[in-house]
């Protein structure tokens, strides 16, 4: 687990805001030639497809029934009891603004580690582990309406098909910032 | 001297004694209060010796200078005291509580290595010196023979410490090396006291080359030999490159039970001594140390070689400093700036043990009951192999052995972190005593129950709350002694703490006689601090728990006992965040109660499980006062949604649990649903409306904010039978949530009901921060 923390914090630091300024400046960058390789779990939410960084998944389960929570956001689907411990649940597709997950055994909870804290995702399906060069990882465009590209730390292409990776700490943070607004709204 | 760093070898066996420190001061302090209060025996003062001993044993192992000087002086008084050759009066008594506070403060000192002062302890000093001086002879009556007896060279060797031994260094070139002689008595104690001579004797071989002639005269027949006694005593001729001071390191822990004589000879003595001795024995060849040579033989020579330094005796001697005052030894560290050694004091913020003592027994049981549920595990997979073959009924028994050895385990591993109170207990003895001192008041306390369990969290976090309260009835409970004659009460004043197990929690009493709570002064005072508004109307109970109000204080004076008023506060939360509750009852004139509830574990609680729509909630028993399903009648509609229930009197507020958390499907009329009464921090009650009880249970605590945040109106989480999740509610963050309906609650529903809920919310908000 020790080795896959340092790894952890290795792989964001390669697709972090840092490389858009990475990609500016062109190919002819030494680091930018070797880029290592790294991998994602790529899941679906609707017809999108996202990936994850595959150091952060703990692991991959069927959806069972979460115990709701009181007065929190609705993407906040409730808490799982994962072997003992509680591990909140988020509701993906209800995240990115698109309603409720009619959840079914059929959806998959990838439950990750950000930080300290375990946490799950509650998606449609998980599709593919994809090895990537960070090379080929693309900025997010800068678009002005909504804010959900926030949550994306960059783009890749797998067999024509676009693949966002989702910048889990930046979900997290997100999830408690609109906790709190939601809160103080009360 | 050094902190116990990481590379420290020893670093692990260093922890083993700062644990082994902790508990023998734990019981040297209860003995010392035993000794105060005359209850004890000599046994008594024994165990009190050990503890200093043990103490002193351990601290010269790790060469923690300042600690063994010291606990050796102290240990020496004590031996005093035991031997009864000092009688136990308060004066003395008071000396050895300073003993005890030097001692703690330096073995603090030593575990967090830092640097002490050369003069700390030094008052602490002084008196013991004082009380062995006033004895006189300082133990050396009982042995008079030997040639050198004299105190003051017993005190040369005892203002001696060096670090600077190189014992490596044992090769000596007899050219540059200095001729000391040493004559060496053991008192007949010494092997009692845990001395062994023939260490000291090795110890000064590895000094260099050393001669030895014994003596034996003393030597009675073996009818009358007393096989603890010491009888030998010797003369060590010794050429060695060490100084003085390292010699006398050597007889650093026996000076006291012998006659020593250390004298410098010049090298012409030497010379003769060398030649002439038949009976010289060469240290690195004969292990015997002298034991086996003839006495007969003793030649002439060496004979009038000890006669000649004898003169030189009395210089030597009085050029050292006299007992009275220990030497800033050698070996103590370089004195700290001021003020970074905080002297006294300082041993309350003693690290807390990691670890913890448990009984053999429970262990055994322990080990017995796994190996049940291994026996009863094989069972029931042998039965389970069987397959269609397989008893139900077998495996009906098999599973029903298991859940009661799995709850019998349960149990017994929760006793393990289950440790009497009497560690807090004890402490508190003692600071009735100098708060009751510095404050002229004459009290008493009274302890009971002190062998009731409690979880070892609960009891660490106990210590903190529990003083300030005794401080507190101290300083603002009881009377002086001329106010209490006034009052027609006896001059001493009582205090009587209690721990009792009630109902699976523990209850914790801090009860005193004195002049209880000035409800006018209290009131007067909260109104003009702002803590409750002035036309507040409030009942002779809740004027008494303003006291745990934020920012209060009704001493006249600000004193530096019980603080500046954010004690009870303080209290307060300490206690609520262990689970717990506070209440404190007055009796005008007679007296106060403090009442502490505290869970017996912070791991497991007792729930109460209930239905509210399609969600199971836990509601924690021990806040639960009663369940009820009001008639329609007692249910009063508010204006604004909300609704209270009328009982016995009193109106309560209604909370539908559905309603607060969002539901949908939940009972929100309080006259179909049931209404759990709970309590809330500030002792109100709250009405919890749910659809169904579900059933008691204990269940493990889970915190939710590990993953994820706090959830207002949420405590934690657990996890039922079924492996779902399921929290545990919160009574008082609840009671402060407000459902959508209720926002335009009429607040004048009853003027003392609107005071009461002000206050209890500006205290509550208050404590949550």
């Amino acid at each position: 687990m020790a080795e896959d923390k340092a790894t952890d914090q290795d792989v964001p630091q390669g697709f972090d805001p840092s490389l858009i300024g990475l990609e500016q400046t062109g190919t002819d960058d030494k680091d930018a030639a070797s880029g290592k390789m790294v991998q994602f779990v790529s899941f679906k939410v609707d017809d999108s497809e996202y990936g994850v960084d595959i150091m952060a998944v703990r692991e991959i389960q069927g959806w069972v029934k979460v115990t709701t929570l009181p007065n929190t956001p609705e993407h906040v689907r409730g808490v799982l009891n994962l072997r003992g411990i509680i591990v909140p649940i988020f509701d993906l597709r209800c995240r990115f603004g698109n309603g409720l997950t009619e959840a079914t055994e059929l959806h998959v909870m990838i439950i990750i580690a950000v930080g300290d804290r375990i946490m799950g995702l509650l998606v449609d399906a998980v599709s593919d582990i994809l090895t990537v060069n960070t090379d080929e990882i693309l900025p997010v465009p800068q678009i002005d309406s909504g804010g959900d590209q926030r949550f994306l730390a960059g783009l890749i292409t797998v067999q024509e098909r676009m693949v966002a990776l989702l910048e889990i700490e930046k979900l997290f943070s997100i999830d408690d910032l609109v906790a709190q607004v939601t809160s103080a709204a009360e | 001297m050094l902190p116990a760093g990481h590379d420290d070898p020893f670093a692990q066996f260093k922890v083993t004694f700062f644990e082994e420190c902790a508990e023998l001061l734990a019981d040297m302090e209860q003995h010392l209060a035993d000794l105060e209060s005359g209850s004890y025996e000599t046994e008594t003062l024994h165990a009190i010796f050990r503890a200093v001993h043990s103490i002193k044993a351990g601290a010269s192992a790790f060469s923690f200078a300042r600690l063994v000087e010291f606990s050796h002086k102290f240990e020496f008084l004590l031996d005093e005291l035991r031997d009864g050759k000092l009688a136990v009066e308060p004066d003395l008594v008071e000396t050895l509580f300073r003993g005890f506070d030097v001692l703690s403060d330096l073995i603090g000192f030593s575990q967090n290595g830092e640097i002490v002062e050369g003069s700390y302890g030094q008052d602490a000093l002084d008196q013991i010196e004082r009380f062995l001086a006033g004895n006189g002879g300082a133990g050396n009556g009982s042995s008079k023979n030997g040639s050198a007896e004299d105190d003051q060279g017993l005190a040369t060797v005892a203002a001696a410490a060096s670090a600077s031994v190189d014992a490596g260094e044992a090769a000596v070139e007899k050219d540059n090396s200095k001729h000391f002689r040493i004559e060496f008595t053991p008192h007949e104690a010494m092997y009692r006291h845990a001395n062994e001579p023939l260490l000291i004797i090795r110890e000064l071989k590895d000094l260099g080359r050393t001669e030895t002639t014994i003596d034996i005269s003393r030597l009675p027949s073996l009818q009358a030999l007393e096989p603890e006694d010491a009888y030998f005593s010797w003369v060590f001729d010794l050429w060695t490159t060490h100084e003085r001071e390292d010699i006398d390191e050597v007889f650093e822990f026996v000076i006291d039970d012998c006659d020593l004589t250390i004298v410098t000879l010049d090298s012409t003595d030497e010379v003769v001594s060398v030649d002439v001795s038949p009976c010289r024995v060469d240290a690195d060849e004969d292990d015997g140390f002298g034991f086996f040579v003839d006495v007969s033989a003793v030649s002439a020579g060496t004979v009038s070689a000890i006669e000649v330094p004898k003169e030189e005796k009395p210089a030597a001697a009085a050029a050292e400093s006299p007992a009275a005052s220990p030497s800033p030894a050698v070996s103590v560290p370089a004195a700290p700036p001021a003020g970074s050694a905080q002297a006294g004091g300082s041993a309350a913020s003693a690290v807390k043990a990691a670890s913890i003592r448990v009984d053999v027994d429970r262990v055994d049981r322990l080990v017995n009951m796994v190996g049940e549920l291994v026996i009863t595990q094989s069972m029931l997979a042998q039965e389970i192999e069987l397959g269609a073959q397989m008893s139900a009924d077998r495996v009906g028994t098999g599973m029903d052995e298991l859940s009661m050895h799995i709850r019998e385990l349960q149990e017994n591993v929760m006793s393990i972190r289950m440790q009497p109170v009497k560690s807090v207990f004890s402490r508190m003895p003692r600071i009735v005593r100098d708060v009751s001192k510095k404050l002229g008041k004459k009290v008493r306390l009274v302890t009971v129950g002190e062998d009731t369990e409690v979880d070892k969290t609960v009891i660490e976090e106990l210590a903190d709350p529990l003083t300030h309260m005794i401080r507190n009835s101290l300083d603002h409970g009881l009377e002086t002694p001329d106010e209490r004659r006034e009052a027609g009460k006896a001059e001493e004043g009582t205090i009587r703490l209690s721990a009792e197990h009630r109902g699976g929690r523990i209850v914790i009493e801090i009860i005193d006689d004195g002049r209880g709570i000035n409800r006018e002064k209290v009131l007067s005072l909260a109104k003009e601090k702002g803590v409750i508004s002035a036309d507040a109307q409030l009942s002779d109970n809740e004027i008494d728990n303003l006291i745990f109000a934020p920012g209060f204080s009704t001493a006249e004076e600000v004193t530096d006992l019980s603080g500046r008023g954010v004690g009870m506060d303080v209290v307060r939360r300490n206690i609520q965040s262990l689970g717990g509750r506070v209440s404190v009852q007055s009796f005008p004139g007679k007296g106060t109660r403090f009442r502490l509830m505290l869970p017996l574990t912070l791991a497991v609680l007792d729930g109460m499980i209930v239905g509210v729509a399609d969600q199971k909630y836990v509601v924690p028993i021990n806040s639960i006062i009663e369940t009820v399903r009001p008639p329609k009648k007692d249910v009063e509609m508010l204006v604004g949604g909300g609704s209270v229930i009328r009982i016995r009197g009193d109106y309560i507020r209604v909370l539908p649990i559905s309603q607060v958390f969002g539901l949908e499907g939940g009972e929100c009329d309080p006259s179909k649903g049931l209404v759990v009464l709970a309590e809330t921090e500030g002792g109100r009650a709250v009405g919890l409306l749910v659809d169904a009880l579900a059933g008691q249970q204990q269940v493990v605590i889970k915190s939710l904010e590990t993953n994820f945040k706090a959830v207002e109106g949420i405590a934690s989480a657990t996890i039922l039978g079924d492996g779902s999740v399921c929290f545990i509610l919160d009574i008082d963050g609840l009671s402060k949530m407000k459902i959508p309906e209720e926002k335009l609650e009429n607040r004048r529903v009853v003027a003392g009901k609107k005071q009461t809920n002000q206050n209890d919310n500006i205290a509550a908000g208050v404590a949550a921060e």
